[in-house]
């Protein structure tokens, strides 16, 4: 036994193929006790830290922060007993590039790869329920002849397809293909995607194209691109593209058409001078406490929804059926696009947080969605939602309600534009406030003074605070 | 249920109430010895150390077997942290020939009957499907359904009484653990029935560890669970489930009414899961900080360390070697994991008919031929 072991990442929750390196907790070279923690990986389950397997030193470690590891791939190597002087082997091999780990860990999995093609390498560990301690390699039966026979044949026909006579026929030497090598679940992937398999050069056995190749052509060139913004590569054969409805796509589209089609949507506009709101930030920012503080237009417009609810409660309520309930409490919701789509998460009881706090709770609340960590609770129990469209450049928008609040406000670009102020047309900021809302409940008069009193905090605020505390 | 935001909060007044529960208490947070009216332990000095070994032997096996499913050996665990006074003190109750149920969750009770602790890792381990024998120790196999062993136990008891060994201090009891998700199904709530109805020994020990999975206990019940035995017509008590004096008391009071013939108890251990549900939970999605923080506090083991010492029952000598003795029990589990052989296909016959049946010999046999058809086949 080496004494030099390689960890590979086991299945941490029951049935999964992979984890993100979240952080390592011990560099190359740190002595560690059985049992220290050593790393936190996240999964599609859970975030957790995983205890050495071993006590020693740190040889290697074979991915960075940020990689999603496949389950069974090395993580991490340690020299079981550092100081028995030199190993007779390379302490840390140089880490392995993507290519050849894929290989080692697809090859072997399936037994496409006869048997004696695993004995020299490294043995493979695919660990699920407890680690394996053989190569996973199909074993050879007792009877010879036309079994034998018949394990040639399928592999032909998995990989060549068996439509194609020329591929089976051509079952020694160079396989000419008229379709490109690739196993049946890596075709069901391809399909899925909207992947065309005579577009990819395979780095599989025999040139196959592995599940990685699938996945390599669809990820995104820059990591900023919108996951559903198509490509030309993209696009199959027939020049159109499936993308299957999931995860966040679908809690939307249930979401807005749920909504949609019960509460009777209104929306109106309301363009405002806000000048001296800019110009409030400016100096916010100047001020020392303030400093390390993100100070947004959100902000303001967040303070005057705020404002404007303690004067006009009833915006701030839900239509239960048999009755309107009015909350007192606050949960500001605010829309954001993340790489998984777009999400709400809401600020708790907002109307009790001073500006400061407001601002704290909107950075964590925003660093959190983009991290892709927002959990469910703080998802649920909005009571009214801002949607700040302005970061896109445009100018307004007839939002839809979240299911269950009554109204939502679109907030536009704040642009330079010719305003009559005090008389004289001048270069002022301006934006353009959209507010929807539910007219079971509220009606124009009231929706209506909502926005204006919205537009008035954010024409003047020091004027609104003073007058309406 | 309905999921994520599109279940509007149910809040009352903002903030959600803390709960102060009233129950039977004998060893409070801070290590104080207090009476109860009803309930008391007279136990020796050396009796009391004995508690404190179990309690902290059992918590380092079981973070021994939460770090090996972490490192690939096990393929799930379900983690008893925080709830090891719950399990204790009730283990400790039991009489040699009371039986046991279990969940999936009972490693504590499982080492108080004696039971080998490698037992349940062979079966998360996926090596065997619970290798111990449930007659020699009085402990049933784990029970992996929900609430499904509460009818197992009842049936037992009712046997239990119809053979004539209840009514004395000899007598059998019947215990049942479940937690507070448990509460909800069907079949627990068949259980307290029939139990209350035919009068049957046993005691239903529910630790509400405050979660089912992600659920809170607000979501299972509107009245303090020990509450609910009133309605089915038996006694119910709550204790606090992290103080291991209380649990043992109010245990060994409800067996020995049930083996005199007095019919079920219901006790509500009232505890915290301080850990996931299994290896395969995250419970910071669902729970916050502070609230983990604030059963910290309430620890099971710290509170009787703190008894011990105020008492001057033990030294650190004794806690030394508590350690070093939980330490090498964790050494001698993990080296007997690793070397847990996988068991041979064949004896996925072994166990399903006590006296076999012809069609099972019959497939035993194709299954044997096939696999003698592989090269180097030992079997």
């Amino acid at each position: 036994m080496s004494r030099i072991k390689e960890f590979p990442l086991p299945d941490l929750g029951e049935g999964l193929t992979e984890g993100e390196i979240l952080k390592w907790l011990v560099n190359v070279g740190d002595t560690i006790e059985l049992n220290q923690p050593i790393v936190e990986v996240e999964t599609a389950k859970a975030a957790v830290e995983i205890p050495a397997k071993w006590a020693g030193q740190v040889s290697a470690i074979f991915h960075a922060e940020g990689e999603t590891v496949e389950v069974g791939t090395p993580i991490i190597a340690i020299d079981t007993a550092p100081g028995a002087g030199p190993v007779d082997e390379p302490a840390g091999r140089p880490a392995p590039s993507a290519e050849s780990l894929a290989a080692v860990t697809v090859a072997p999995a399936e037994g496409m790869v006869e048997p004696g093609m695993t004995g020299g390498g490294r043995t493979p560990v695919l660990v699920g329920y407890g680690p394996r301690t053989t190569a996973a390699k199909r074993r050879a039966r007792r009877t010879d002849g036309s079994e034998s026979k018949a394990t040639g044949g399928s592999e032909s026909k998995a990989t060549g397809g068996s439509e194609s006579k020329a591929t089976g026929g051509a079952a020694n030497g160079t396989v000419t293909v008229d379709r490109p090598l690739a196993k049946p679940p890596v075709r069901k992937l391809a399909k899925d995607l909207g992947v065309d398999l005579f577009a990819l050069t395979g780095t599989g056995p025999n040139g196959s194209i592995t599940r990685e190749d699938v996945q390599e052509a669809v990820r995104p060139a820059a990591p900023t691109a919108a996951p559903v913004a198509a490509t030309a590569a993209s696009f199959g054969p027939d020049r159109e593209q499936r993308i299957p409805v999931k995860g966040v796509r679908k809690l939307t589209a249930e979401n807005m058409v749920a909504s949609a089609f019960t509460a009777p949507h209104v929306t109106e506009f309301l363009t405002v001078d806000v000048t001296r709101s800019m110009r409030a930030l400016d100096r916010l920012r100047e001020m020392p406490d303030w400093r390390d503080v993100r100070v947004s237009p959100l902000l303001l417009v967040a303070k005057a929804v705020m404002a404007a609810i303690k004067r006009y409660p009833m915006i701030n309520s839900t239509w239960a059926g048999e009755a309107i309930v009015v909350k007192e409490y606050v949960n500001l919701g605010i829309a954001a696009a993340t790489e998984r789509g777009l999400i709400v998460p809401n600020i708790k009881d907002a109307g009790r947080l001073t500006l400061r706090e407001l601002a704290d709770a909107m950075t964590a609340l925003v660093t959190t969605a983009k991290e892709g960590r927002t959990s469910p609770a703080d998802m649920s129990g909005g009571t009214f939602t801002i949607t700040n469209v302005g970061v896109f450049g445009v100018d307004t928008g007839t939002p839809i309600l979240p299911p269950g609040e009554s109204a939502i406000l679109a907030f536009g670009a704040v642009r330079e534009m010719p305003w009559v102020h005090k008389g004289k047309v001048k270069p002022r900021q301006v934006t353009t406030l959209g507010l929807s809302f539910d007219h079971r409940i509220i009606d124009g008069e009231l929706g209506s003074k909502f926005l204006r009193d919205v537009g008035a905090f954010l024409t003047d605020p020091e004027a609104a605070l003073l007058a309406w505390g | 249920m309905a999921k994520g935001n599109a279940a509007p909060a149910r809040t009352r007044g903002g903030a959600k109430p803390t709960p102060a529960p009233e129950f039977v208490q004998l060893l409070t947070p801070e290590g104080e010895r207090v009476d109860h009216p009803t309930y008391s332990v007279d136990f020796t000095d050396a009796e009391y150390r004995d508690l404190y070994r179990d309690l902290v032997i059992v918590r380092r096996l079981d973070a021994e077997a939460t770090a090996l499913q972490r490192q690939g050996e096990l393929g799930l665990w379900a983690s008893l942290l925080g709830q090891e006074a719950a399990q204790v003190g009730s283990g400790r109750a039991l009489q040699p020939q009371d039986m046991v149920f279990p969940t999936y969750r009972e490693h504590g009770v499982l080492y108080c009957r004696g039971i080998d602790p490698i037992m349940p890792l062979g079966l998360f381990r996926g090596v065997d499907q619970g290798a111990w024998d449930p007659n020699e120790f009085k402990f049933n196999m784990y029970t992996i359904v929900i609430g499904a062993q509460t009818l197992h136990a009842t049936g037992y008891a009712m046997g239990v009484a119809k053979d004539g060994k209840v009514g004395g201090p000899d007598g059998e009891a019947v215990i049942a653990y479940f937690g507070d998700g448990a509460t909800s199904q069907g079949d627990v709530n068949e259980a307290f029935v029939w139990s209350s109805v035919f009068n049957a020994p046993i005691v239903f020990f529910c630790q509400n560890n405050q979660y089912a999975i992600s659920e809170p206990l607000e979501r299972q019940t509107r009245v303090p669970l020990f509450q609910r035995a009133a309605g089915f017509g038996f006694p119910g008590v709550r204790v606090d489930g992290n103080d291991v004096l209380a649990v043992y008391a109010v245990t060994r009071d409800a067996l020995d009414n049930a083996r005199q013939g007095q019919g079920p108890t219901l006790i509500e251990a009232y505890t915290y899961r301080m850990g996931a549900h299994t290896t395969s939970d995250d419970p910071t999605r669902y729970r916050i900080a502070s609230e983990v923080e604030a059963w910290q506090a309430k620890d099971p083991i710290k509170r009787v360390r703190a008894f011990l010492e105020k008492q001057k029952l033990a030294d650190d000598a004794f806690f030394d070697q508590v350690d070093e003795e939980a330490r090498a029990q964790c050494i001698h589990l993990r080296e007997r994991v690793l070397s847990m052989p996988n068991p041979a296909p064949l004896t996925l016959f072994d166990h399903v008919y006590a006296d076999g049946s012809p069609l099972l010999d019959a497939e035993r046999e194709q299954f044997a031929t096939y696999l003698a058809s592989f090269e180097g086949s030992e079997h």
